[in-house]
């Protein structure tokens, strides 16, 4: 199983998050050039999941956030934590909207 | 056996659980149930008022500055700090602070200026890295690390696996085979900084504990200097063996709380919910499991105080620190299973923190020696020598 989040980018709109269900697990949010803006979880604290936390990114970023993909997993805080890591990794940084997180992200040399 | 407190202890206990209960729930109901850490700046305050009360840094030997507690009221005092949702791995979301590496204690004054005193102010992390692909619960025989010596320095090769903050870490206690010979006579521990060229944390590995995760790290040829040997060459399965021996006490009593907890829930539920005209505390099968769950609380809570009684006499702990750790792991788990089934549909829920500590609590059978390891201590001890 690849562990980097590699499935094909949907367009984040509303009637592409209505669709989703409303379990918990993490997503990635990126720009009009597929460039990611954020990496985020719908922990148990988000009404529907992945649904809500969605909407939220939606409607805070949503003049330059353009697609989505996510995973369903319980294990939604260390998912998470890993695919930053693996941002941070691939990219010298994390993503825009998550900056003030790199002094509490790990290093991973996963290649 | 005197499990009365004394009037310092029952002080410390109170001063613990009213901590908890007025710091660290209020501020975990708003965070997601799987949270491992504070907000910063919360964190920041209840380190402040920990440090006041003079409990900061609680595994802190006396003379490096920590409170100078000894086992049985340290372990009184985990049983309280881990009655919170996080409480079984992170008690109290660790403002009570960390003692660091407890091997380090061992080192020599210039690595202790290195590594030991920089963890200890909280300018560096390190990891305890044992645990190999090859096995874990027999350490000692499963070590396929290799390392060997190139002139000043020692290159080290091999993987280890489940290591618990390595990715964050400034440096790691590694344990490699130095010789020939394949059991614990030809282990060498070593402190490596992680920024060493070779050292990888290749990949993170999810378990049930979903709010934290381990690591898999690969070493490949990493080049270490004589001067980072801890103790002496082939002497490093002492130095994890000893750590093995003495987490076992308080690793047990961090088990109690939530099943201590669980049950209060637990009582409370069955006195108000109803069910068919009664409330579930009138049923007999429910009150079954309340004084099931009574029995195995009770017997976790004594063996974990005679163990910590021993060892703070100075007399020989091995025996009661696995019974400890066994029993405490083993009877908590069937407590908060019973709490769960009390509760019915909620119980299952993220509404609670008893799906929590369930799940954790699995981990805790197998965490620090699993319970069959328990057992052979155990039964080499009541046995002799000669039955290994």
């Amino acid at each position: 199983m690849g562990i980097r989040l590699e499935k094909p980018w949907e367009h984040l709109n509303s009637e592409a998050i209505a669709a989703l269900p409303g379990q918990l697990g993490v997503y990635q949010v990126a720009d009009e050039e597929g460039n990611v803006l954020s990496v985020g979880y719908a922990g148990a604290k988000h009404l529907f999941g992945i649904r809500s936390a969605l909407e939220e990114e939606l409607s805070l970023h949503k003049d330059t956030a353009k697609f989505f993909r996510c995973e369903f997993t319980s294990n939604y805080r260390s998912r998470w934590d890993e695919l930053l890591m693996l941002h941070l990794h691939d990219n010298g940084e994390l993503p825009p909207h998550q900056r003030d997180e790199e002094s509490r992200v790990g290093r991973l040399s996963p290649d | 056996m005197d499990y009365r407190l004394s009037e310092e202890q029952q002080l410390i206990v109170d001063t613990t659980r009213r901590f908890v209960e007025s710091e660290i729930v209020p501020l975990e109901d708003e965070l997601d149930p799987d949270a491992g850490s504070l907000l910063p700046a919360d964190y920041d305050r209840l380190v402040g008022k920990t440090q006041s009360m003079g409990f900061y840094g609680l595994d802190i030997p006396e003379e490096y500055g920590g409170p100078g507690l000894d086992t049985t009221t340290r372990a009184l005092m985990a049983i309280e700090m881990s009655q919170h949702r996080a409480g079984l791995y992170n008690p109290c979301y660790g403002v009570f602070g960390g003692a660091g590496l407890a091997q380090l204690y061992e080192a020599t004054e210039e690595q202790k200026e290195r590594w030991l005193y920089p963890t200890l102010r909280g300018e560096k992390k390190g990891c305890f890295a044992l645990t190999e692909p090859s096995g874990g619960s027999d350490p000692a025989r499963a070590i396929q690390t290799r390392g060997f010596k190139d002139g000043g320095e020692w290159v080290l090769s091999g993987a280890k696996l489940y290591i618990s903050g390595a990715d964050k870490a400034d440096y790691a206690l590694i344990f490699a085979r130095t010789s020939d010979d394949p059991g614990r006579n030809g282990v060498t521990a070593f402190i490596v900084d992680t920024d060493t060229p070779g050292f990888h944390v290749r990949r993170v590995v999810h378990t049930l504990r979903a709010t934290h995760y381990a690591t898999e790290l690969q070493f490949d040829e990493m080049r270490v200097p004589e001067d980072n040997i801890l103790g002496e060459v082939n002497g490093g399965f002492a130095i994890a063996n000893d750590r093995l021996s003495r987490q076992r006490i308080p690793y047990a009593a961090g088990c109690i709380g939530p099943a201590i907890k669980a049950q209060e829930m637990a009582i409370d539920w069955a006195k108000n919910r109803e069910t068919f005209g009664s409330a579930l505390a009138e049923k007999q099968a429910i009150q079954w499991m309340v004084v099931d769950n009574e029995i195995d609380i009770r017997h976790a809570k004594y063996c974990v105080l005679e163990a910590a009684q021993k060892a703070d006499r100075g007399d020989r702990f091995r025996t009661e620190a696995a019974m400890a750790k066994l029993v405490a792991t083993e009877a908590s788990s069937r407590v908060v299973d019973r709490c769960i089934q009390i509760h019915g549909g909620v119980g299952v829920t993220k509404d609670l923190p008893l799906e929590r500590w369930y799940r954790e609590l699995r981990i805790r059978r197998v965490g620090e020696g699993p319970s069959e390891v328990q057992r052979l201590i155990m039964a080499r001890d009541i046995l002799g020598g000669s039955f290994k």
